[in-house]
């Protein structure tokens, strides 16, 4: 079990943020993320925008603002558990709480903050009726292990940099590769499409455009899909999986099944005080809570943080004082032993 | 000359509601949505406008002469679903005089 002060579920830029304001009280903190890498939306949605409103940065990219903030909190030993979505929350008697992912993995934590900007990123499912019956039995939306296709048949579907990028991967593991798109062109990068064109050309990959899947054959597990081609009739292909690559959408997912008072897709908090929501201990900062006056920014966020901790130190330490102290005066200490502080100037006695 | 034009945006409960958006505010059409409270919240602009959610797609219903598609629109829509010919992200249609009298329908969520 993974034990800590603070579980902060997304590790968007509010709930790395946490990290920092969480350290400077000597708060341990450890991060879930349905998402593989650190950064939400700005690793996996825009890295490469501009984001023009974070003060003290006239610009800066999405992914160097998640870079920086990494950076920012290295000293305070953030634990990550990463690919994995916060499922189910246990309130202790204690008042403490344990938070178990869909892969089991347990956290025992004094406080939780969500930070779970717009949700956990899911794949984006195609709209064919049957198709949660054959997930994990043939419909894979992330390709984790590719050794899975090793001689088996796929058919891959979508029209991105995934879906190009996969397919060329597996012609070289699978017996095998389909790839169906909508429209006949593909809007990945160029060498992608011209690396699929050769591989079409050479027999290696079964290219289908413009057409879709529109069914699922299979009893216990797939064995076939249904695809209709523009101008022809529908025709089955025989295959052992069917993997639809169509990028990720945001959803609130299970937290929204957690007790917690929901507003229009989002957590209702006490903005007045302490940004909790209305299961004491359980607090929500950043896009994915809602007050009167609410704007989605990053950095309303990152003061929703900074008070958020605050208030976690009162609880989790309810006999301390702490006086809030700036880190110009006092510095910051990491949980290392590194000490950040500005030089001293020399004092020299009068005589 | 009005700085307001009028639309007419019909949800996706197929109710169709007329709308009067500024021109002089930078707005897109998603943003009116929103601003107009004609989606619910957390369904529609998820991106933030940026093409890359296509929450906000419609389907453009009068003769408008629309501005032509960026690559970046062409993209997502290439990767959403319930899209149509006549498919169109509403982050991406500027609130201009030249739209006055527009009508769209919300795609449905997914």
């Amino acid at each position: 079990m993974i034990t800590t002060d603070i579980l902060i579920i997304g590790a968007g830029p509010t709930g790395l943020f946490t990290v920092f304001e969480a350290g400077l009280l000597k708060l341990k903190c450890h991060l879930i993320d349905a998402l593989p890498q650190p950064g939400g939306q700005c690793s996996e949605i825009y890295p490469k925008k501009p984001i023009y409103d974070i003060p003290a940065y006239p610009e800066i990219l999405a992914g160097d603002l998640t870079k920086n903030l990494l950076e920012q909190i290295k000293q305070f030993e953030p634990g990550f558990t990463l690919g994995e979505r916060a499922e189910t929350i246990d309130k202790q008697e204690d008042g403490t709480f344990i938070v178990t992912t869909n892969k089991g993995t347990k956290h025992h934590a004094k406080v939780v903050a969500i930070a779970g900007g717009l949700g956990s990123f899911e794949p984006r499912k195609p709209l064919l009726e049957n198709i949660t019956n054959f997930e994990d039995k043939g419909v894979e939306y992330i390709i984790k292990e590719p050794e899975l296709y090793r001689n088996k048949k796929v058919v891959i579907s979508g029209g991105g940099d995934s879906a190009l990028d996969w397919a060329i991967f597996l012609s070289d593991v699978a017996s095998e590769v389909t790839l169906i798109h909508r429209r006949n062109e593909f809007r990945g990068a160029l060498d992608s499409v011209e690396k699929v064109q050769e591989l079409k050309n050479l027999g290696k990959i079964n290219l289908i455009t413009p057409a879709e899947v529109k069914g699922i054959l299979g009893a216990e597990k797939v064995t076939g899909v249904v695809v209709e081609k523009k101008g022809e009739d529908g025709f089955i292909i025989d295959t052992d999986h069917f993997i639809p690559l169509f990028g990720l959408s945001p959803k609130l997912g299970p937290i929204g099944s957690w007790g917690l008072e929901i507003e229009k897709n989002a957590i209702k908090v006490n903005n007045a005080l302490d940004y909790q929501t209305n299961i004491p201990g359980i607090y929500a900062i950043g896009d994915v809570n809602t007050y009167p006056g609410k704007l989605k920014l990053i950095l309303c966020g990152f003061h929703e943080a900074t008070l958020m901790c605050q208030s976690a130190y009162k609880r989790i330490f309810p006999d301390k004082k702490y006086v809030m102290k700036y880190t110009t005066v006092g510095g910051v200490d990491g949980f290392d032993g590194t000490r950040k502080e500005a030089p001293k100037a020399v004092v020299k006695a009068i005589q | 000359m009005s700085l307001d034009i009028n639309l007419k945006i019909t949800d996706r409960n197929g109710v169709t509601h007329d709308i009067v958006a500024p021109t002089d505010m930078a707005m897109n059409l998603m943003e009116v949505v929103r601003s107009y409270e004609l989606a619910e919240e957390g369904t529609i602009g998820i991106c933030g406008g940026m093409a890359m959610c296509a929450s906000c797609q419609c389907y453009v219903k009068s003769a408008h002469e629309l501005p032509e598609m960026s690559d970046d629109e062409d993209a997502m829509l290439a990767e959403a679903f319930h899209v149509e010919d006549n498919s169109r992200l509403g982050c991406q249609i500027q609130i201009t005089p030249e739209i006055d009298g527009l009508e769209v329908e919300l795609a449905p969520e997914s």
